[in-house]
This record gives structure tokens, C-alpha cells and sequence, in this order.
């Protein structure tokens, strides 16, 4: 007989045998969804801490922010290109004719209780959505956490970037003011240059002649619902495979390829994230609050024949808009038609390949590397110089377009020449990411080599010591062993060494013809590296050391005269000055 | 630490040498924070978090004060160029948001356990065994279906899926107009004709009071255009508004220069397209279409705020410097008979940025306006 729901007394048996009320709640939902199972692992499931992991949680709360302060930003802007006369509270453009969106943008700027906090909140976290998306990829590729077998996730990210940044395009074209009107004005010379179907692009855009009046509300429904849409299945996508890939660790003590050591989810990391959450959002509320953004009123509705000085786009926007500032004005007329290359190449090929690249880059790495293997321990930046130079390049590519971008305003507030400036720029972003490739990877390998030191000859301890030829030397003294643990925790370099071209039957292998230039660039990858010591280098280096340090030991807190040690001999016997 | 090899990739890239110089000394020992073992440190932490929590309360209640307080419209320049309501309005949600976000981390560092603890991975991949029933039940599955066998059904339905796509495009065809199309709606539209007619004024763009050519200074610039855009019953243009004049203006938009007539370098046919140094060209740039406005007086250039295309409008317009890689249209003008600016002609090209079906005609080739 089941004796267990039976009381045994009269006292409090009932009630203690009671599940708590969590508990209750999760039996009426086990009973109908069967999460059970699923939360068995997951509630408490591991998540390693490092301060660089937070970055695209930034990213994911400030796009919850995003949906939140556009939801409210909706209920009051109108989509509209229908001429009113504005007549709200700001009084500088009262009487004025413009569009619905401008006026209802004003509207909600000066006559909506918490409105503008809204409209400058959403403006921000679209700011910081951006930058920490570009920050988190750099993290998560400086560290090679995009490595087997998460090269699937760094293309959604990859992806995400590329919709956050038409999101925030789209989403600031349509206050319809002057500035984002001339950026929607250029967007359409840009369609324009496409070869053979750019006019039927821009003319089912903007629903005939630029600037119509359908550009607007069509911009509306790609900014509030198709690439929001978007953006949040992939979100969930890149966030399900997190969860079970696990989150990537940094080698240390007790950290392994095959486990991952940190918090549970619940609660520790449950409340780290959701307390994040309200700071991404509170830091958001004083930005809006404090710091002006994108203050329309001051700028005035959108007219195609006026425009500002110092015309320009959001700063992610900024880079393609440097290559079309720094490109020579290059047309080619053939047969009564034209190819604009001058806006072409810079605003429609450059972006497109450099994306590519960007998605492409993981698996670039590992066919030239031949790294087939899973990864979850993570590499410092200076273990892998190739990869980091690379992305060094990139970057140093990206932040010269992006100075091309404000040359007008490097040349008024450095008082330079603009035409300077634009020649210089038109060189430099050829061979500045040159340079800065050649600089970041012997960087990285120098302080692979100080890494070395530091594990062979130990930590520079500051203790000056004479020898008794008068010649000063710096005391050494081995690191930690946990730190000395961490820095040997990385692998060791493997070239990968091509087949034959041809197999035992002399059929050709796919791709062996592409294997002599396979074999250079991994013999480049991994030039000049410095290996991890071997366990017999260090136990040599160990001994070197201890035999130094018996050398040093009678010097220690006492002055010799010196000429009885030469350096290196024994010292037994010899008497120091003082102790005679 | 190992290296995870699996499948058929193991053995294949096996690290040069397995053996590891520095055995992992495992986890380091958990050390107890003072919240851990002293109840005072703890009841502190509690105290703290729950102040934190306060404070956000009370920040949560003066934002609805602030809300019901603080006026917007007029005062929206009282603090910091911002309205007092913006300013009360953030700084109370900023501070209830963050002191909630801080007191939930404190709460966590302080006094959740801190214990460390340790998950092993699985590989990404499934079991060998798992991978070996999926593919039968793949193949059982596919083999059922007969769509191998049966060639005919497969192609043909992958052909009626892949004509879906037809359906999916030619919906999207009434976004718009075909440039064809606009062009032929009316005698100003398409790429190539904009609103200017031979004899029609140039007029002020912002309050369309014709330009007397005497009244212009050397180094003078206006902003100009065509008349039509400001019909009035003394002009009798007809009545233009709302897309119809956004259009007309962002293709007719001109500026007008008076120089010394020495320093105008007519084109090849364009002698008498300037008024004794005056000169009128299209404002809209011909490198994405911005509207070009930065004139120095001393060297004739026109510079575009967008993205600095130069163009000299003393030699036709033609590019000094930049991206841009036509020159400017020039707007033939003449003087009527009571001493007003009017246009020859409408423009011998197109204006704004260059497209595909653009039959480019240099200077010289175009052939005198059709006066």
C-alpha cells in the first residue's frame, strides 16, 4: 500500500511533504508541455565568466530595448508622404509644409509626453545595438571562438550585423528631414549606377520618379516588421546554438577541451544577464535623457533642392560612403550606355565582397590551416598572429574609409587641405592594411616570445644583482604554476602537409591543384611562430635556472668583493667580504 | 588538455606531440568570500540590495510625478537643450532601471553561491549509432516515396516549384513604373526632360520672384527655379503640387552664377548660352544626385557637401576634383524683354546621377539647345 500521502501525524506532515510554489507551478506545466526533460540539464546548466563574454549580451539587450521603445515610437509616427502644414509646438517650423512623417515625427518630439526620451532612447540602443555587434565579433574573432564547431553561428552573426545595419539605415530615413532625405536621395543614385537593371530598381522602389511618395511607407514596413522579423529568428537561431555548443572557455587550471567550468545558470548567471539587462536599458534611459541625438527640428523637413554642409550618415554607414568620396570619378561610355563605376565599385561591389570576406573568414582559416577539429578553449590574440593580422588589416581598411568618410570635416577641423586629404587616403587604404598586417603579426610573435621567457627564465622581479665583475643582471624568478599552467594550455602549431596531387590510380584529387598554394599560405600562416616548450626544454631551462640561482645565492644580502667569483664557477670555499 | 578527434577526422591531423610540458593542476580551491562566513557581511550585502531595490521604487514613482509635472511643446529648450520633461523624465527611468540591473548583480556576487562548477561537453556531432538510423530511416524514407524511381514526378515538380518564382516577382511589378513608363506619362518626366521650356523665367528658389540680369553682382550665386514651380495667375503655369512638384524640383533645381564675362570658358556650341557672365547650371550633382550648394567666388568651383565632386563653372561645369565623372548640365540662358532671366531651352542632358541607359554625348557633341 502507498503509505506516502497517508499522514503520519497530526502535525505539520501535510503541508511538509507539499512541493513549494515553484514546484507547483512546474508540475502544471511539466503536465502539459513536458519541459521536465528539457530543464533537467538547462536550468542549471554552465556558463564560464569573462568580463569579454558580456559584449553580445549588450548587443541582445539593446535590441530588446529596440523593440520596446519602437513599439511605443509607432503608435504616433505616421508613414506618410502627404504634404500637411505643420502646426505643433515648435514654433521654428510652425506654418510650414512637410510630410506626415516629418510633422508626426515633431509631434512626438514635442507634444508626446516622454516622447522624445523614446525617439532619442530607440536612437541610441540602435547605436549601441551596432557597435556591440562589431565589438562582439571582434572578441569572438581575435579569440578564435568562430572555429569548429561554431562557424555556422559566426555567419548568423555575420548576418545580423548586415541586417542591424540596413535596420538603422531604414530607421533613420524616415523622420524625412533634410539629412535623411539627401541620404535616400544618394541611396537612389547608388541604385542607379547598377548596370542594366539600376533604373527599374530605383523606379519600383520609389514607386516611379524619385522621391514619389511611396519611399517612405515602404521603408516603414522593411524597419518595423520584415527585418525585425528577421533579426529576431536569427537571434533565436544564433542563441539556441550557444546552447548547445556551450559557451567557449579560456584556458586556466582545471579548464579543459571536454568540460566547461563556471556558473549555473540558475541563478548566478540568470541574474547577471537579467541584472544586465535593466543596466543595458538604464544606461540607455540616461543617454536619451542627457545626450541629444539626431535632432531633426533643427535640421527642417526634406527638400531635393536643399542641402546641409557636412552631409553625413550614421557612422556604420560611414565607410561605404569614404570609398565613394575617395574613388576617382571613373565612367566608362559604350554604345549609348553607361557603367558608373565611380559609384559602383565603392557603394555596391566593395560592400558586398568585404561582407563576403567577413563571412567567409572561418572557413578561409581552416582550409588553409587543415584545423578540422572541434575548438572550445579559446586562443589569445598573440597565439594565432596570422589570424590576428588579418583581422588588424581589416580594420585598419574599415577605420581609413571610415576617415575618408569625414573628410570634410578632418580638413575644416584640422584645417588641411581637402584634396590632400582624399589623395592621401586614396594610397593609404592600399597599403595601410599592409603595414598594419606586417606590424600586428611580429607584435603578436614578440610577445610569443616574451610568453617563452616568462615560462623558461621566469618573471622579471625587479632585484637588481652586481656581479663581482662590477656587470648588473636582473634577478628572475619562476611564475606561478598555475600561470605557467595557462600560458602552456594552447596547441601547438601543425603545418599541414598537402597529398599527392594524384591518388594511387593517378586520378586527380579535387582540389589538388589548389594544394601548392594551400601548402605556401599554411607554411605563411604559421611562419615564424614560437612553439610551446616541450616538457624536456622546460625541465632544462628549470635546472639552468636553479643553477643560477645557487650561483646568486651567497650574493643574496651581502655585498662581495668580487674577483673571487668569475660567474660561473663553484663557490664553495670562497669567503665573502665581511664574513671573515 | 586533449584535443577532441572525432569520426573520420581522428588520426587524420594528430598534433605533432601529444605529451603536454605542464601537467593541468585542475581546478584551483574554492575560496569563501567575507558574505560566506560572516552574517554581518551578509546581513550588510542584504542591506545594500534591498536599498538599491528602494531607491529604485521611489525613482519609479518620481517619473510618473515628473510625468504629470513638467510641461513639453514651448519649454523644450529648458535644460541642456532639452525639455525639462525629456531630462526628468530618462534621468528617473535611468536610475529605477539601473538600480534595479546593480542591486540584481550585487545579490549575485554577494550572496548567491559562488561555487564553480564543471559540465563536460558532448560533441557537436551525433552518435555514430544515431547518424547510422537517421540515414536508413532517410533512405527507407526516400526509397518509399519512389522519387528516385520515379524521375517524371520529381522533375516535374521541381520544375512547378522553381515557376513559383515567377508568380513571387511579377507581383512585386506595380511597385512602380518602368523609367520607360514615367517618361512617357507627360512632356517633363522620365530621366531625360525636367520642367524648363524654352523662354520660361528663372526665378528665386524660396520665393520665386524672377531674376533681373542687371541686378546680379560679379560673384553673385543664386539658388534658382523654373518659374512652373510657383504658378501664379499672372504666369499661368498650371497648378503644381505635392509629388508632382517634389519631382519637377528635385530635377529643375539650378544655380545661377555671375562672373567676368572674360573668365567664362564657353563649351564647344555653347557661345551664347551665358548673359554677360552669367552662367546657369543644374544643382544637382552628377555623381549620386545631391544638391551641390559650396560656391568659391574667387576660383569658380562648386563643391558638393556629400562627397566634395569639384566642378569649375567657368569651363562648362567639368570636374576639377572628386568622384563624380561628368560634368554639370548646363542651362542655356538668354534675357527676355523685360530684362529677366529665362531659359533657352530645357537641359541637352540628363541631369543627376548616371545610370545604364544614359547615352553620354560630351560637350560639343550635344549641338546648340533647340532654340
Amino acid at each position: 500500500m502507498d503509505t506516502s500521502k497517508v499522514a503520519t501525524s497530526n502535525s505539520s506532515a501535510a503541508t511538509a511533504k507539499k512541493p513549494g510554489k515553484a514546484g507547483v507551478v512546474a508540475n502544471w506545466a511539466d503536465e502539459r508541455l513536458g519541459l521536465g526533460t528539457a530543464m533537467k540539464k538547462n536550468l542549471r546548466k554552465v556558463f564560464p565568466d569573462h568580463w569579454s563574454f558580456m559584449l553580445g549580451e549588450i548587443a541582445l539587450w539593446s535590441f530588446v530595448v529596440l523593440l520596446l521603445t519602437g513599439v511605443f515610437l509607432t503608435f504616433w509616427y505616421r508613414p506618410s508622404m502627404a504634404e500637411v502644414t505643420y502646426m505643433g509646438s515648435y514654433d521654428q517650423l510652425r506654418g510650414l509644409h512637410m510630410s506626415e512623417a516629418m510633422a508626426s515625427t515633431l509631434n512626438i518630439s514635442f507634444d508626446v509626453r516622454g516622447g522624445l526620451l523614446m525617439r532619442q532612447m530607440h536612437h541610441w540602443a540602435a547605436n549601441i545595438f551596432i557597435a556591440s555587434m562589431m565589438i562582439h565579433l571582434l572578441r569572438v574573432y581575435f579569440t578564435g571562438a568562430f572555429r569548429k564547431p561554431r562557424e555556422l553561428n559566426w555567419v548568423i552573426g555575420s548576418l545580423l550585423l548586415l541586417l542591424g545595419t540596413l535596420e538603422g539605415f531604414t530607421g533613420y530615413s524616415l523622420p524625412d528631414d533634410l539629412l535623411s532625405g539627401t541620404g535616400i536621395r544618394a541611396a537612389d543614385g547608388f541604385m542607379k549606377s547598377i548596370p542594366v537593371v539600376g533604373t527599374y530598381m530605383s523606379f519600383f522602389l520609389f514607386g516611379g520618379e524619385f522621391p514619389g511618395d511611396s519611399i517612405i511607407p515602404r521603408l516603414y514596413t522593411i524597419h518595423v516588421l520584415l527585418i525585425p522579423g528577421l533579426l529576431l529568428g536569427l537571434i533565436a537561431a544564433h542563441m539556441l546554438l550557444l546552447v548547445y555548443h556551450k559557451h567557449t572557455q579560456w584556458p586556466g587550471p582545471g579548464r579543459t577541451e571536454e568540460n566547461v567550468v563556471g556558473f549555473p545558470m540558475l541563478p548566478v548567471y540568470a541574474a547577471k544577464a537579467g541584472g544586465f539587462f535593466f543596466i543595458v536599458f538604464g544606461v540607455t534611459a540616461m543617454m536619451g535623457a542627457l545626450l541629444n541625438i539626431n535632432p531633426v527640428w533643427k535640421l527642417g523637413p526634406y527638400d531635393p533642392t536643399k542641402v546641409t554642409a557636412g552631409s553625413q550618415p550614421d557612422w556604420y554607414m560611414g565607410w561605404p560612403d569614404g570609398a565613394l568620396r575617395i574613388m576617382p570619378g571613373w565612367e566608362t561610355h559604350l554604345f549609348g550606355y553607361t557603367i558608373a563605376w565611380n559609384v559602383f565599385l565603392p557603394v555596391i561591389v566593395l560592400p558586398g565582397l568585404m561582407f563576403t570576406i567577413l563571412l567567409m573568414l572561418p572557413f578561409i582559416e581552416s582550409w588553409i590551416t587543415g584545423d578540422k577539429r572541434d575548438h572550445h578553449l579559446l586562443e589569445r590574440p598573440r597565439n594565432a598572429p596570422t589570424r590576428t593580422a588579418i583581422m588588424v588589416a581589416l580594420m585598419t581598411f574599415y577605420g581609413l574609409m571610415w576617415a575618408a568618410g569625414g573628410n570634410d570635416i578632418i580638413a575644416i577641423k584640422l584645417n588641411l587641405s581637402i584634396n590632400q586629404i582624399t589623395y592621401f587616403l586614396r594610397v593609404a587604404v592600399f597599403l595601410g592594411p599592409v603595414i598594419a598586417f606586417m606590424i600586428t603579426k611580429r607584435w603578436c610573435i614578440s610577445l610569443q616570445r616574451h610568453d617563452q621567457e616568462k615560462l623558461l627564465h621566469g618573471y622579471e622581479t625587479g632585484v637588481i644583482m652586481r656581479s663581482p665583475e662590477g656587470g648588473y643582471s636582473e634577478r628572475h624568478l619562476p611564475i606561478a604554476p598555475a600561470s605557467a599552467y595557462t600560458l602552456t594550455a594552447r596547441d601547438r602549431d601543425e603545418m599541414w602537409t598537402p597529398e599527392a596531387e594524384t591518388d594511387e590510380n593517378g586520378v586527380r584529387r579535387p582540389g589538388g591543384r589548389l594544394s601548392g598554394l594551400r601548402a605556401r599560405l599554411n607554411k605563411a600562416w604559421y611562419a615564424d611562430n614560437v612553439q610551446k616548450p616541450t616538457a624536456a626544454e622546460l625541465e632544462e631551462a628549470h635546472h639552468h635556472a636553479e643553477h643560477e640561482h645557487e650561483l646568486q645565492a651567497p650574493l643574496e644580502g651581502h655585498s662581495a668583493d668580487g674577483h673571487q667569483f668569475d660567474g660561473h664557477h663553484a663557490v664553495e670555499g670562497e669567503t665573502l667580504r665581511g664574513s671573515h | 588538455m586533449t584535443d577532441i578527434q572525432h569520426g573520420e577526422q581522428a588520426g587524420k591531423h594528430l598534433p605533432a606531440t601529444t605529451e603536454e610540458p605542464i601537467a593541468n593542476p585542475g581546478l584551483p580551491e574554492h575560496t569563501w568570500r567575507p558574505t560566506d562566513v560572516d552574517d554581518d557581511a551578509a546581513r550588510r550585502a542584504e542591506r545594500q540590495v534591498a536599498t538599491m531595490f528602494g531607491l529604485a521604487s521611489v525613482f519609479a514613482v518620481l517619473f510618473v510625478v515628473a510625468y504629470f509635472s513638467f510641461d513639453v511643446g514651448d519649454s523644450w529648450e529648458t535644460v541642456l537643450g532639452l525639455g525639462a520633461s525629456n531630462i526628468a523624465l530618462g534621468t528617473t527611468l535611468g536610475m529605477a532601471l539601473l538600480l534595479i540591473g546593480v542591486g540584481i548583480i550585487q545579490w549575485a556576487r554577494k550572496l548567491m553561491a559562488d561555487h564553480e562548477m564543471v559540465e563536460m561537453r558532448h560533441p557537436a556531432r551525433s552518435s555514430d549509432e544515431d547518424r547510422a538510423a537517421t540515414l536508413a530511416a532517410l533512405d527507407a524514407g526516400l526509397e518509399e516515396s519512389g522519387i528516385a524511381r520515379r524521375p517524371l514526378v520529381r522533375n516535374s515538380l521541381i520544375a512547378s516549384i522553381t515557376l513559383l518564382l515567377a508568380p513571387a516577382v511579377v507581383l512585386f511589378r506595380d511597385l512602380g513604373p518602368t523609367p520607360s513608363q514615367a517618361a512617357a506619362s507627360g512632356p517633363d518626366a522620365g530621366l531625360e526632360n525636367t520642367i524648363w521650356k524654352p523662354d520660361m523665367r528663372v526665378v528665386r528658389d524660396v520665393i520665386g520672384t524672377p531674376i533681373r540680369a542687371a541686378d546680379l553682382e560679379v560673384g553673385d550665386l543664386v539658388n534658382a527655379e523654373p518659374e512652373a514651380i510657383f504658378p501664379t495667375e499672372e504666369n499661368g503655369y498650371p497648378e503644381i503640387e505635392g509629388v508632382e512638384l517634389y519631382v519637377a524640383k528635385s530635377k529643375a533645381a539650378v544655380v545661377v552664377v555671375r562672373m567676368d564675362p572674360d573668365d567664362v570658358i564657353p563649351g564647344e556650341g555653347r557661345d551664347n548660352w551665358s548673359v554677360d557672365g552669367i552662367v546657369c547650371y543644374s544643382k544637382i550633382c552628377t555623381h549620386v544626385g545631391c544638391p551641390i550648394s559650396l560656391y568659391e567666388r574667387t576660383t569658380h568651383h562648386l563643391l558638393c557637401p556629400c562627397h566634395q565632386s569639384t566642378f569649375d563653372l567657368a569651363d562648362s561645369g567639368r570636374v576639377v576634383f572628386g568622384p563624380a565623372g561628368r560634368h554639370l548640365p548646363q542651362l542655356p540662358l538668354a534675357v527676355d524683354a523685360e530684362g529677366f532671366l529665362v531659359a533657352q531651352s530645357d537641359f541637352t542632358e540628363p541631369v543627376g546621377p548616371s545610370y545604364w541607359e544614359r547615352d553620354h554625348k560630351d560637350i560639343g557633341e550635344q549641338g546648340e539647345a533647340e532654340l
